[in-house]
């Protein structure tokens, strides 16, 4: 629901139209109001109400950060000192880090306050938001048809989106490792950004794919995922993987000329069985980059039907090898009453994980194992070279692809549980620039035949987020998205 | 591609995750649907092509030798299942194995 | 060096190949910063990457990577510049993170080569296969409590190289001669401290026994051996075990072994069931590792002396025999030292002085040359002591043991004790003229051709002066006189 949007909180918390006490009051107060829809698995009301006195405090005294008072929720795959970090499983029911992740720690230097800690999907795995040991989360959008459905949020940053979308915070962090922010942002009407692999650290953050995993910010709109952005990017020492470049100014990006840019679409990304509403926006998408004055490119990505089985693979190996530090010696789950260190591990990872984690953690065991790599694992890590030569030839003609982020709008919960298949199809346009790394963003860009929200995706080239912000921002200004109506909740 | 029962009980082996005979028999099943699905990938032809471990095209940045942490054997252990004198506790291990 | 007889195999061959971990002598872990120090309170010396918090990200030791690059030129192996840390996966206990970082197919270092000197003096060649870099896990303890084991992980992610040899150690001999060898070297650059007894150094023998001349048979691998002996004997039991399964028409599983020093055996550390399926992949929280061809040159050109080139020298510029300079270079403590000592007197007098009488002592009193009582410095002033004929040999042994027992200077106890050796030739003629004139009898025997006696008359004349006559001014004046 368009309360108002976190850049817009921040001109008012900047000219002191109102408090961050207040605003964070009036937060909570949003936060009780929807508690149904399950968005937070741990909420945080005492800490957010003391933060923001500090925070006025602070403000009082000149020395504002870039968020300021500005309520955010924290996706549970974000370690958090001294506040419990579930990663939505079982396994970490009671684990309370003695530390803190370094996005986290930069959205707390700029000034930004956590209501709590986000609901999402076990170890971010799934698309439904319905893998949680916490409770399936619930988008807050009905159907048209079937007004009665409690429709999935999209996954894995489902409570992300969902509290986002219900004013609940006024952005949220989410991470993305085959679409888990883009497609949540789709299904609830909200704008998500997977910035570059390596844009933002990864330390501090619970893994699922450690090749693919990036967090991102979830807003509003535009203007404020690029404020989110700003306080969440940057180079960390302590992240291997994290690359050490200049972070500019994406505010200040948004308002230069689209003229000239060139838009690449690719047939790939039409296939027949899609939906005419989601092929009609995306048509639509193309007509206004276009009238802002884009060059709309013709380009092709012939592997791109291979992505998603080869983004399986790789997801799937790294992920068994991730999970293997839970086994209850250190931290988290053990079974009771264990009979060996070997009887231990076994009901402990049994009992700790679920059934979708369980899944996942066995596949990757096989995909990696003796006799089987060389036909799985090697040959996906190969057509995943593949697969990013193909963005890497496509962005010699143009500046950002257009595509729909998702193949429909949200399912109901209950919906697509029996196949695991049809569940990871939800991913088939999200998972291409996750395995080549690059920046894409959802922006909220129509409804379909039956109401729901629609996305559209911009890509861009590696760690050019200021160049997707600015399309995003093309196409949010004309959608003119129809956010969700106050009354449509309670 | 398709599992059997036996397969799924020795990822379990390999994975620790101890599974029952019926669940076993379940997930044979759904992984053979998946294993059918991802094997599109034999159609693709990847000779010559380099396997890739890492969208970045950087390199590792070593840091310098320097202790700078540890020191702090409480907020390691703080969430501990079970501690006895600084120590983490698991039920005994008979062979020896450091492998 | 003395001969170590290997068993009798009754024609069958040992072929051995050796995996030594050496403990990199950093400060701090390979990827955290942690102190990589031995010992210390449980849990003490352990970061939140070391305990494998949900979260935490691997960042490679630069120290490590050097003293990798640093081993391998002293093994004249080849460097590669490009390598890639794997993730080697397996449960247990005290293993943080559910896999070890080490290297698999892109390891730091490949092919190189280390001399070994045989009992007969001759050496020979051994292949290194390759080095790479890993963790160390954490330690379990199993006997702290009835029901429970202990997990410190004060050595997880300790920082090691595993140097691979190439199957060609053919005795056990050889095995230890090799590990020696390797470890004089690592200490010589300064990559590991090769402390045996702290696990610095650990060696996996690979060990499988044919006929002479056979394709090779199926291979056993016993584990975590950590001193010369246990290497030595570990072989030996297995080979004999091997043999006996073999005469018996069995077969050898391949399979990984423990050696129990106490029952004097190897046994199974695994069932077959339970094979290791290992699932190394490339770490994907790691970048690869490039090097320049410029970093390498840099290293290369500061390395130091290395034992062999040291083998060479001290025999072309100090005339010593090669087993000479074997032995003193074998302890780099004990070259340093010789160095020392060597500067001030002549060469193989200081050679014979260290290794005869001062490992002698050394040897009887347990201590390592490190520890002497004696320093360089203190020995070759005894040696100029006895170099000016200030002092005679047999005395120079006297002061030494002194020396050890007291720690005074040879100076100050020749002085103290009137040792100094007696020169003045009418000092010693008036004691000549004294048993000339009281032996007539002796005198007159040697006079008549019987030239033994001369010895007889030079113990006189030692005894009458206690000592302290100059033997060499003795005998030529007895001569003269007689």
């Amino acid at each position: 629901m368009k309360t108002f949007s976190l850049a817009n909180a921040r001109d008012l918390l900047v000219n002191k139209e109102i408090s961050a006490l207040e605003l964070i009051e009036a937060t909570l107060e949003r936060c009780s109001r929807f508690a149904h829809l399950n968005a937070l698995i741990t909420p945080t009301p005492e800490q957010a109400l003391a933060a923001a006195k500090v925070s006025d405090a602070r403000r009082a005294k000149g020395k504002a950060g870039l968020m300021e008072g500005l309520p955010i929720a924290i996706k549970d795959m974000f370690c958090t000192e001294g506040i419990r970090t579930t990663a939505g499983s079982k396994m970490l029911e009671n684990f309370v880090p003695t530390y803190e992740s370094t996005v986290t720690t930069k959205l707390k230097i700029a000034g930004s306050i956590s209501v709590g800690k986000a609901n999402q999907d076990e170890f971010a795995m799934g698309s439904a938001n319905n893998t949680s040991y916490y409770g399936n989360c619930i988008n807050p959008w009905t159907s048209s048809t079937r007004s009665e459905a409690q429709l999935v949020p999209g996954g894995s940053s489902g409570g992300s989106a969902v509290a986002v979308a219900a004013g609940m915070a006024l952005g949220a962090t989410g991470t993305d490792t085959g679409g888990s922010i883009r497609q949540p942002a789709s299904f609830c009407g909200i704008t998500g950004l997977k910035p570059t692999y390596g844009r933002c650290s990864r330390w501090g953050i619970i893994a699922f794919a450690s090749s693919l995993d990036q967090a991102g910010p979830m807003t509003q709109d535009v203007c404020s995922a690029a404020l989110m952005l700003q306080a969440m990017a940057g180079y960390d020492a302590k992240d291997s993987t994290s690359i050490d470049i200049d972070v500019p100014n994406y505010a200040a990006a948004l308002n230069q000329s689209f003229k000239g840019l060139r838009i690449g679409i690719a047939e790939q990304y039409q296939p027949n069985t899609l939906p005419d509403d989601i092929r009609a926006l995306h048509q639509q998408g193309q007509d206004w980059l276009k009238a802002a004055g884009a060059e709309i490119v013709p380009i092709s990505m012939p592997y791109t039907d291979y992505a998603l089985p080869t983004y399986y693979i790789v997801g799937l190996a790294e992920c068994s090898s991730n999970l293997s530090r839970y086994d209850g010696v250190r931290y988290g789950y053990r079974t009771p009453d264990a009979s060996s260190l070997d009887d231990m591990y076994m009901r402990t990872r049994a009992e700790g994980f679920g059934s979708e984690v369980r899944r996942r953690v066995l596949l990757g065991t096989y995909v990696l194992s003796a006799g089987y790599y060389d036909a799985y694992y090697l040959r996906a890590q190969k057509v995943r070279t593949l697969i990013a030569q193909d963005f890497h030839h496509a962005f010699r003609k143009c500046d950002l692809i257009l595509t729909s982020t998702t193949p429909s709008a949200a399912f109901a919960h209950g919906e697509k549980m029996d196949d695991p298949i049809s569940m990871y199809l939800n991913d088939v346009f999200t998972v291409p620039a996750s395995l080549s790394g690059l920046p894409a963003i959802s922006i909220p860009a129509g409804l379909s035949a039956d109401h729901l929200p629609l996305g559209l995706q911009l890509i861009g080239k590696p760690f050019d987020e200021a160049t997707v912000l600015r399309g995003g921002k093309v196409l949010e200004d004309a959608a003119k998205f129809t956010y969700l109506s106050e009354n449509d909740h309670e | 591609m398709s599992m059997d029962k036996e397969a799924i009980q020795k990822l379990g082996r390999l994975s620790r995750i101890a599974l029952g005979d019926q669940q076993a028999e379940q997930i044979a099943d759904e992984l053979s649907n998946i294993l059918r699905w991802i094997a599109q990938l034999k159609e693709v032809d990847v000779e010559g092509v380099a396997p890739m471990t890492s969208v970045l095209e950087a390199h590792a940045h070593p840091r310098a030798d320097i202790v700078n942490d540890g020191y702090a054997p409480k907020r390691v252990l703080a969430n501990a299942p079970q501690e006895i004198r600084g120590y983490y506790i698991v039920p005994k291990v008979i062979e020896q194995d450091t492998t | 060096m003395s001969k170590i007889t290997d068993i009798d195999l009754g024609g069958w061959e040992m072929v051995i190949g050796l995996e030594v971990h050496a403990q990199v002598s950093s400060a701090s872990k390979l990827f955290s910063g942690a102190s990589a120090a031995f010992g210390g309170k449980p849990n003490n010396h352990v970061s939140i990457v070391d305990a494998a918090m949900p979260g935490m990200l691997p960042i490679l030791n630069e120290a490590a990577l050097r003293c990798a690059v640093q081993t391998g030129l002293a093994l004249k192996a080849k460097i590669n510049t490009y390598s890639v840390f794997a993730r080697k996966n397996y449960f247990y206990a005290d293993l943080p993170q559910g896999y070890q970082i080490s290297q698999y197919e892109f390891p730091i270092v490949g092919e190189g080569t280390i001399e070994i000197t045989l009992d007969d003096g001759s050496t020979r060649t051994i292949g290194i296969e390759r080095l790479h870099l890993e963790q160390d896990a954490g330690k379990s303890m199993h006997d702290q409590h009835p029901q429970y084991s202990f997990i410190d992980l004060n050595r997880s992610g300790v920082p090691l190289m595993e140097i691979v040899s190439k199957p060609d150690v053919r005795s056990a001999f050889e095995a230890t001669a090799y590990v020696r060898k390797l470890a004089n070297i690592l200490d010589y650059i300064g990559a590991c401290d090769v402390n045996m007894s702290q696990g610095s150094l650990r060696t996996d023998i690979n060990l499988s026994l044919r006929r002479p001349g056979a394709e090779f048979g199926t291979r056993t691998e016993t584990k975590n051996l950590n001193s010369l002996k246990a290497i030595r004997q570990a072989i030996e039991v297995e080979a004999w075990r091997q043999k006996v399964v073999l005469e018996s028409g069995g077969t050898i599983d391949q399979e990984t072994r423990l050696f129990d020093p106490v029952k004097f055996e190897t046994r199974s550390l695994r069932s077959k069931e339970d094979a290791h399926d290992y699932r190394y992949f490339p770490d994907p929280d790691l970048l690869p590792v490039v090097i320049s061809e410029d970093w390498i040159a840099k290293i290369q050109s500061s390395l130091p002396e290395l034992p062999d080139q040291k083998i060479a020298r001290f025999q072309q510029e100090f005339g010593l025999s090669a087993y000479d300079a074997d032995v003193l270079v074998a302890d780099q403590a004990a070259a340093n030292f010789f160095e020392v000592v060597c500067a001030s007197t002549t060469p193989k007098i200081a050679a014979n002085w260290v290794i005869v009488e001062l490992f002698g002592r050394l040897n009887k009193t347990d201590l390592s040359i490190s520890d002497s009582p004696v320093s360089a410095q203190g020995l070759a002033e005894l040696l100029a002591l006895l170099e000016k004929d200030t002092i005679s040999g047999r005395t120079a042994k006297d002061v030494l043991d002194t020396m050890f027992s007291t720690g005074k200077s040879a100076t100050e106890i020749v002085k103290k004790q009137g040792l100094e050796q007696v020169s003045d030739t009418s000092a010693i003629g008036a004691i000549i003229d004294e048993v000339i004139a009281s032996n007539p009898g002796q005198v007159q025997q040697f006079r008549d051709g019987n030239e033994r006696l001369l010895g007889w008359f030079v113990g006189q004349v030692m005894r009458q002066s206690g000592g302290k006559a100059n033997p060499s001014i003795v005998n030529q004046l007895l001569k003269q006189n007689l």
